[in-house]
C-alpha cells in the first residue's frame, strides 16, 4: 500500500471485506452482497465512532441499494464543514468502484470531474482492482473521500471557496 | 427580410426618378448598393439541404457525396453506398465522440446513436465540434442540431442517460436492440459500437453490454495528461474484452515521479483529440465498408509520434461471464469457421505460383512484419515497447483470509439496514 498515510491504512484493515462479486443486475447475489455492505459500513461507522472520528452518515435511498445518500464533514480550524454526498452504484460493481459525488462543491475545485464526482488519486485505483471483490462502499469511503477532504477541505476554506455556515448567516445578516 | 429588401430597392429607384436634383443622385446610388449587398447577404443566410435519396457519383458542386462515391470508382472501396445501411453507436459525445459523429456525417453514415449525460459548458470549448452559443444544451441534443444541419440524410437518435447506472444500463441495452432501422440484418439493432467515454466505469458498462449481445466494438482513449490516446477493436469471444486483462495504457515517455497530477485531475488537447477520432472513424469506414485492415489495437504517443500496436487473445479466465460464453461459442464455431476459411482459399486461389516481383529494380527488401515490431498476438503480460497496463489485476481471491470478518451473522437484509439506521442516528 504504497502512497498512502498510516493513519488511512490501519484504518482500512479493521474494515470487514466482502467476499461475494456481485452488482446491481445480479439478483439473488445481489442482495447477498448488499448484506456484506451493510455489515462492512455498520462495522466502519462504530469504528469511527469509538474512535471519536465519525465523519459521516450514508444510506440506501432505494430498496435495490443502488442509490445512495448522505452527509459527510470534515474539522478545520475547529470548524465543521459538512456537505452532501451520493453515489450510484455503477451496473459493473464491484469491478468498479463507485463514483462519490459531493454535488455541492461542484465548480469549486479542480480536483473534482463535472457532477460533482471526486477525483480521486492515482493509488485509489489500482488499490481498488487489486482487491476486487473484497473492497466495498466502506472502503471506498475510507479510501477515496476521507483522504479527499483531509487534502481539499483546507484548500478551499483558505482560498474562501467555501465558508462555514455560521459565518455565512453572518454575512447575510450583516 | 428578402422581401422587404427588395421593397426599399424599388423604392430607392422611384424615390431617384421623382428627385429633379441630380446632385443627389449619387449619394441614392450608394444606398442603392449597401441595400443590394444586404440583399446579398440575406440570400446566403442558412440554407438547409434537402435530403438525398440515392447516392451519385456525379461530380457536380451540388452533390455533398461525389467524392465519397470516387472511393469506389478509385478501387478503394466496393460499394460505397452500402454505408447508408450501417447503425453506429457512439458512447460519451465529448473530445473524441463529438468529432468522430461529425466524422461519420458527413461520410453519409446510415443512423447515428448518441449518449451522454452531459451539458455543454464553455469549459469545452478548447475542444473540436461544439459552439459557445450551445452551451448548457445536452451534448446529445446540441449535437444533433449541428449534424441534422450538416447533413440531413442520417437518422440521428439522442439518448440523454448514464450508461452505468441501472436504469441507464436498461436503456442503453434496448436501444442497441432495437432492430427496426434495418429489420433483415443479422445480431443486434447496430453494426458497430463506438466507446468515447473518458473514464474507466463508463467502458466497463460498454463492455458489459457489447458482451451480452455479443456485438462488436471499437474503444477509443485520450490519456488525462492528453499526450497520448489509443484505439481498440474488441470481438466478443474472438479478442481480448475490455475486463480479460486490465486496460492498456500508452506510455508517454514522460517519467511519472515529474508529472504533477495532484493538481488537477485532466488535461485535454483537441489535437490528441482529433487524432484519435480520426484513427477511430477510419478504422470505423474499414470496419463497415470492408476495406484494408481494421488494427486490433493502436497506440499514439504524440510526444514521440510513435504509434505501438498489438493483438490480444481473450482470457480464459476472464471475470466476465458474458465474455466466457462468447469465447465458448467461439470454440464452438471453430469447425465451421475452418471450413469457410478452406472454402475461401481454394476459391481464390492464384493462378500461378512464384515470388510477385521477379526484377526487384528499386532494390526494396521486403521485412517480415515481426521485425518491424508489428502485430503480434502476445500473452496479456508481454507488452510491446511504449505500452503499459493501467491497473494491477486482482489478487488471488483465496490466498488472502477475510481479517475482522463480523461474528455476529444477522441475515436479514432489513434487520442489517434497520442497524446502519440505528447506529447513524445515535
Ligand atoms: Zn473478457
Amino acid at each position: 500500500m504504497e502512497g498512502w498515510d498510516p493513519n488511512t491504512k490501519s484504518t482500512l484493515t479493521q474494515i470487514p471485506l466482502l467476499t461475494t462479486k456481485a452488482g446491481p443486475r445480479d439478483g439473488a447475489a445481489w442482495t447477498l452482497r448488499l448484506k456484506e455492505e451493510y455489515k462492512a459500513l455498520i462495522a466502519y461507522t462504530q469504528m469511527n465512532k469509538s474512535n471519536d472520528n465519525d465523519w459521516f452518515r450514508i444510506s440506501a435511498a432505494n430498496p435495490e441499494g443502488t442509490r445512495w445518500t448522505g452527509k459527510c464533514w470534515y474539522v478545520y480550524n475547529l470548524l465543521k464543514y459538512e456537505f452532501d454526498l451520493q453515489f450510484d452504484i455503477p451496473i459493473t460493481y464491484p469491478s468498479t468502484a463507485p463514483e462519490l459525488e459531493l454535488p455541492q462543491l461542484d465548480g469549486k475545485t479542480q480536483k473534482m470531474y463535472r457532477g460533482g464526482k471526486i477525483c480521486l488519486t492515482v493509488h485509489f485505483k489500482p488499490l481498488w482492482a487489486k482487491n476486487c471483490p473484497r473492497f466495498g462502499i466502506a472502503h471506498a469511503l475510507c479510501l477515496g473521500l476521507a483522504p479527499w477532504l483531509a487534502a481539499e477541505v483546507p484548500i478551499l476554506v483558505d482560498s474562501g471557496m467555501i465558508k462555514h455556515k455560521d459565518d455565512a448567516t453572518t454575512s447575510t445578516e450583516s | 427580410m428578402e422581401v422587404e429588401l427588395k421593397e426599399m430597392l424599388s423604392d430607392l429607384q422611384s424615390l431617384k426618378q421623382s428627385l429633379p436634383d441630380p446632385s443627389l443622385h449619387d449619394s441614392l446610388d450608394k444606398i442603392q448598393s449597401r441595400v443590394e449587398h444586404l440583399a446579398d447577404l440575406a440570400k446566403a443566410a442558412p440554407v438547409r439541404r434537402s435530403k438525398v435519396k440515392d447516392m451519385s457519383a456525379e461530380v457536380v458542386d451540388s452533390n455533398p457525396y461525389s467524392r465519397l462515391m470516387a472511393l469506389q470508382r478509385m478501387g478503394i472501396v466496393e460499394n460505397y453506398e452500402r454505408i447508408r445501411e450501417f447503425s453506429v453507436a457512439i458512447v460519451g459525445i465529448g473530445g473524441v465522440g463529438s468529432v468522430a459523429a461529425e466524422m461519420l456525417t458527413r461520410c453519409g453514415i446510415g443512423r447515428l446513436l448518441l449518449y451522454d449525460y452531459d451539458k455543454v459548458e464553455l469549459a469545452n470549448m478548447n475542444r473540436l465540434f461544439f459552439r459557445p452559443d450551445q452551451a448548457s444544451m445536452t451534448k446529445t441534443d446540441a449535437a444533433v442540431q449541428t449534424l441534422s444541419d450538416i447533413n440531413p440524410d442520417v437518422v440521428l437518435e439522442s439518448y440523454t442517460l448514464n450508461i452505468t447506472t441501472v436504469e441507464g444500463f436498461d436503456t442503453f441495452m434496448s436501444s442497441l436492440k432495437d432492430k427496426s432501422f434495418c429489420p433483415v440484418k443479422q445480431g443486434s439493432g447496430v453494426d458497430l459500437v463506438l466507446s468515447c467515454v473518458d473514464n474507466y466505469e463508463a467502458r466497463m458498462a460498454v463492455n458489459q453490454a457489447c458482451n451480452e449481445l455479443s456485438q462488436t466494438w471499437l474503444e477509443s482513449g485520450v490519456s488525462e495528461d492528453a499526450v497520448s490516446g489509443h484505439i481498440q477493436l474488441l470481438i466478443p469471444g474472438e479478442t481480448a474484452c475490455f475486463a480479460c486483462a486490465p486496460p492498456l495504457v500508452v506510455a508517454s515517455g514522460v517519467d511519472e515521479r515529474t508529472l504533477k497530477r495532484e493538481g488537477v485531475c485532466a488535461a485535454s488537447l483537441p489535437t490528441t483529440m482529433g487524432v484519435v477520432a480520426g484513427l477511430l472513424v477510419q478504422n470505423t469506414l474499414k470496419f463497415l465498408l470492408g476495406f484494408g485492415q481494421v488494427s486490433p489495437y493502436l497506440g499514439y504517443n504524440s510526444l514521440k509520434d510513435f504509434f505501438p500496436t498489438m493483438q490480444m487473445k481473450p482470457n480464459p479466465q476472464c471475470s466476465n461471464g458474458a465474455c466466457l460464453k462468447r469465447q465458448e461459442e467461439y470454440m464452438l464455431a471453430k469447425p465451421a469457421r475452418d471450413a469457410a476459411a478452406k472454402a475461401k482459399m481454394e476459391a481464390e486461389a492464384p493462378s500461378e505460383e512464384g515470388p510477385l516481383h521477379d526484377d526487384n529494380e528499386w532494390n526494396i527488401s521486403v521485412v517480415d512484419d515481426c521485425e518491424l515490431g508489428g502485430p503480434e498476438t502476445k500473452s496479456s503480460d508481454a507488452l510491446p515497447e511504449g505500452l503499459t497496463r493501467e491497473l494491477p489485476s486482482a489478487d488471488e481471491f483465496n490466498n488472502l483470509s477475510a481479517p475482522g470478518a463480523p461474528v455476529t451473522d444477522i441475515d436479514d437484509l432489513e434487520d442489517l439496514r434497520r442497524q446502519l439506521e440505528a447506529i447513524n442516528s445515535a
